[in-house]
């Protein structure tokens, strides 16, 4: 068992790669150790996943096929073949990674979404290029954000702004900004699970990160 | 901005490094570059710091709770598919995706 708690790792730290979101400070056991607990049949352990999964591959899924119906029903079935090929999991890859492995590619099979996602040639800006002045320098000053040392930033009071925020990311970016900054899974993991390339995979970082630092804005300034 | 080199970066090109800046995927002198602008430029300095805080934000985002009768569902699932055919399922091995 081990326990993270908030003060772990100061906001503004970039997690490790592959590291796993923040856990609040109760006992949380690891993937490893619920694995076993599931290599033996033990149901708590297997609820202890659902609960720990189910929201990012909900959110996954629903990015790939046309219906939340249809996601849930990926995720279902995604569950299920967990349950039944816990055995043929080697641990080459950590559990979660395998998981959203299997995810994607049931939610590829059960349909691709009707609207084609935007064509990644598209330029997309990071900041509103109205900021930036005919020589590409800022018009004003970039206002520097309270960080939680100064005890201003309170990140669960964030929270439901960020998950609109996450919400309104194009799929595409969606996928890759859940898999990295809300999972902390690597950029090579990243790739793997959804099949994209390292360049591709960085593209749709950036611009979904600068979407969300543009959510965040008018929340985040000093007063 | 007067005297300006052609070498050297504007804020409107800084801003979209970043990430590739943070992922470490910057070619070696694109890097001195940047960060020679940063050094210089405390708004894409807060600009960066802005996009650290976001990403760190964002991995605080916890998940949604799973409502009670969804875990009495899915322990009533787990029973059925333990209980049940297991094993008919194949090509979930963590080697290749099926």
């Amino acid at each position: 068992m081990h326990c993270v708690g908030p003060g772990a790792a100061p906001v503004g730290t970039p997690r490790p790669a592959g590291g796993g979101r923040l856990l609040r400070c109760v006992a949380v056991e690891t993937d490893v150790e619920l694995l076993g607990r599931l290599r033996d049949g033990d149901e708590d352990a297997f609820v202890a996943l659902v609960a720990r999964y189910q929201g990012t591959m909900l959110r996954i899924a629903r990015s790939i096929v046309p219906t939340q119906a249809v996601a849930e029903e990926v995720v279902q079935d995604t569950w299920m073949g967990v349950v039944r090929g816990i055995d043929r999991f080697e641990g080459r890859s950590s559990l979660k990674t395998w998981l959203f492995r299997i995810l994607v590619n049931r939610a590829r099979s059960a349909g691709a979404r009707e609207r084609p996602s935007a064509p990644i040639d598209v330029v997309e800006h990071a900041v509103d290029p109205g900021r930036f002045d005919g020589s590409g320098s800022w018009r004003e000053p970039v206002a520097p954000w309270a960080d939680e040392a100064d005890r201003r930033v309170d990140a669960a009071a964030l929270a439901p702004l960020l998950r609109s925020a996450l919400d309104d990311l194009p799929d595409r970016q969606r996928q890759v900004v859940t898999l990295r900054d809300v999972e902390g899974l690597s950029s090579e993991d990243t790739c793997a699970v959804l099949g994209i390339s390292a360049g591709n995979q960085r593209l749709l970082l950036h611009r979904g990160r600068s979407r969300l630092r543009t959510a965040l804005e008018p929340r985040m300034g000093r007063p | 901005m007067p005297g300006l080199l052609r070498r050297d970066l504007v804020c409107r090109q800084a801003v979209e490094l970043v990430t590739d800046y943070l992922e470490g995927a910057l070619p070696r002198r694109a890097r001195r570059r940047l960060e020679a602008h940063l050094r210089a430029c405390p708004n894409c300095s807060a600009y960066l710091e802005q996009i650290r805080l976001t990403i760190a934000l964002t991995g605080r985002v916890e998940p949604d709770d799973l409502p009670p009768e969804a875990r009495r569902d899915l322990t009533d699932l787990y029973r059925r598919w333990r209980g049940g055919d297991a094993g008919t399922t194949s090509g979930d091995g963590d080697g290749r995706a099926p």
